[in-house]
């Protein structure tokens, strides 16, 4: 905007001197805010090993080379156990997550004012609960083991396909929902022509991206103690075999490469 | 079928066109199923004891208790959040000049390439893990929190940043260079007015990703919530531990209204 400037020639500025006071205060306050909370953080803070942390990483890293290749032998089942966990746990987290997105879609839930807040709440606690905290939570209730980790990664599943999928049904084109109703179609079967044709291709591929994402997670679920090849990292961590770590970091990293490859070409194929 | 109406109608597949492979897809996931579900044991004597343990964290969750260990729950609030915080802005800070470098119609090939090789080593690995080794040359506390953070916060932005600069209207970088504009004022001028409420909005995003998983990387010694939720659990403190997860829930959808608030604003 133009602003009157000395000699009698207005020069073109940017902003409103008001606007750039806005401004200015605004960075100051965010500065402010960034030094005080670094302080809070950083008051319990050992700086000596802050400092030594260069010899330390190359210290880590002269142990950790060569990874210790005869330990793969013993993860191949472990990595078994990670991909069933991901794989039953994003099953489970689907079928749950169906009705629930049902539920919460403003378009077809039954009651606005009772069951859609309800199935927000559960979206909304899913999501905000990480997996790891889930699994650590249903480790003391359920025990050790690959059962905790299916479970954990369903909990956290619903949530995420919930939210994604109850999004999709209410962009639906409402067109074909009119329709079916009126051939004189009942709930479900106006459910089952009109909104499932319609929504499926969207459902496939939010189920197939889960399911990605759950391997990355499945795979340190183990670190405490639901299962997969998370264990075999954590019982190493303990014993600071850095060796068998890299060769765990290693054979994560391939998994993880390849299920997003595997995801990204089924997602393309379907949508 | 002409001339005669049809009384049969067969509903087309939904999904997969062809049959031979829609059956050898349902056929390959039962068998599939077959073998994970008998594959995973499952102690039923030891889900049986847990049974009412079970019960008591539901009660925990109808009657949290944040008084007992609000201490502790304090401080681990307000590591997470400082963690937060410092993290989001450090890593959005350097995420900038990564995500420039890595915009192949902005950056010469070296630079793009150091610049990709940065965000794929960021993103490879999940939190935890990049927590563990963070812990284990920095020490135990939220300052590895916070160094861990920062990390995959510049993966994740970089990515966002490049991609999104490589998507832009190439018309109005065309017209500041034809000004005879140089690199930095092509960048100011033609391509962060159109990145940036998309950087804002990713930004605000990442706090969010940022303070979830500040309560998770606690776990591996990080600083933060996670290491008093770890330790309520441990304790059987079911109360206490649901009192945690209230906050945290809380936190994260308060995250979510504000930041859903100031991108409807900006935007």
């Amino acid at each position: 905007m133009p602003v009157p400037a000395g000699a009698g020639r207005p020069v073109w500025q940017h902003r409103s001197t008001r606007a750039r006071l806005a401004g200015w205060f605004g960075w100051l306050m965010f500065v402010a805010l960034f030094v005080l909370c670094w302080q809070v953080m950083t008051k319990d803070t050992i700086w000596s090993f802050v400092l030594d942390a260069p010899q330390q990483a190359a210290d880590i890293g002269s142990r950790m080379v060569p990874p210790r290749w005869s330990y793969l032998d013993r993860l191949w089942w472990p990595l078994w156990d990670t991909l069933n966990i991901a794989t039953l746990g994003t099953l489970l987290g689907t079928v749950i997550a169906v009705p629930v997105a049902f539920l919460a879609a403003g378009n077809t839930t039954p009651s606005r004012l009772a069951l859609r807040p309800l199935a927000l709440l559960v979206i909304a606690s899913s999501r905000s609960i990480n997996s790891l905290i889930w699994a650590l939570l249903l480790v003391t209730i359920i025990g050790p083991g690959v059962l905790a980790g299916i479970v954990a990664i369903g909990f956290r599943s619903i949530g995420f396909v919930g939210k994604l999928l109850y999004e999709a049904i209410e962009e639906i084109d409402a067109g074909a929902v009119e329709a079916i109703e009126a051939t004189g179609a009942s709930r479900w079967q106006v459910i089952d022509y009109a909104i499932v044709p319609q929504i499926l291709p969207a459902f496939a591929g939010i189920a197939v991206f889960r399911w990605d994402i759950n391997v990355r997670e499945a795979t340190v679920l183990g670190l405490v103690g639901a299962g997969g090849i998370g264990l075999q990292l954590q019982a190493s961590l303990n014993v600071l075999a850095w060796p068998q770590v890299t060769m765990i970091f290693l054979l994560i990293l391939a998994t993880v490469v390849l299920s997003e490859l595997i995801s990204a070409k089924v997602r393309h194929a379907i949508i | 079928m002409s001339g005669a109406i049809a009384r049969h109608w067969r509903r087309k597949p939904l999904l997969i066109a062809s049959r031979p492979l829609r059956w050898a897809l349902y056929g390959g996931a039962l068998v599939y199923l077959a073998v994970a579900v008998s594959s995973v044991h499952v102690n039923w004597l030891r889900l049986y004891d847990g049974l009412p343990r079970g019960w008591r964290f539901v009660q925990g969750f109808l009657a949290p208790n944040f008084l007992a260990r609000w201490e502790d729950i304090l401080i681990g609030f307000q590591e997470s959040l400082t963690m937060t915080v410092t993290a989001t802005a450090v890593g959005i800070l350097l995420a900038i000049p990564v995500g420039l470098g890595a915009a192949r119609n902005i950056s010469p090939l070296p630079v793009y390439l150091v610049c990709r090789f940065i965000i794929a080593a960021a993103r490879a690995l999940q939190e935890i893990i990049v927590a563990i080794l963070f812990v284990a040359m920095f020490g135990f506390g939220p300052f590895a929190g916070f160094l861990t953070l920062s990390f995959t916060t510049i993966g994740f932005l970089a990515k966002l940043l490049a991609e999104d600069i490589e998507d832009i209207d190439e018309a109005q970088a065309e017209a500041i260079r034809a000004t005879g504009a140089g690199w930095w004022q092509l960048v100011n001028y033609a391509i962060q007015p159109q990145v940036m409420p998309r950087l804002i909005g990713i930004g605000l995003y990442r706090i969010d990703i940022n303070f979830r998983e500040s309560a998770v990387i606690g776990i591996v010694g990080a600083g933060g919530i996670g290491a008093t939720l770890n330790t309520a659990m441990e304790r059987y403190e079911y109360d206490s531990a649901a009192a945690i997860l209230m906050v945290i829930i809380a936190i994260v959808m308060l995250c979510e209204y504000g930041s859903g608030h100031i991108r409807r604003r900006l935007l």
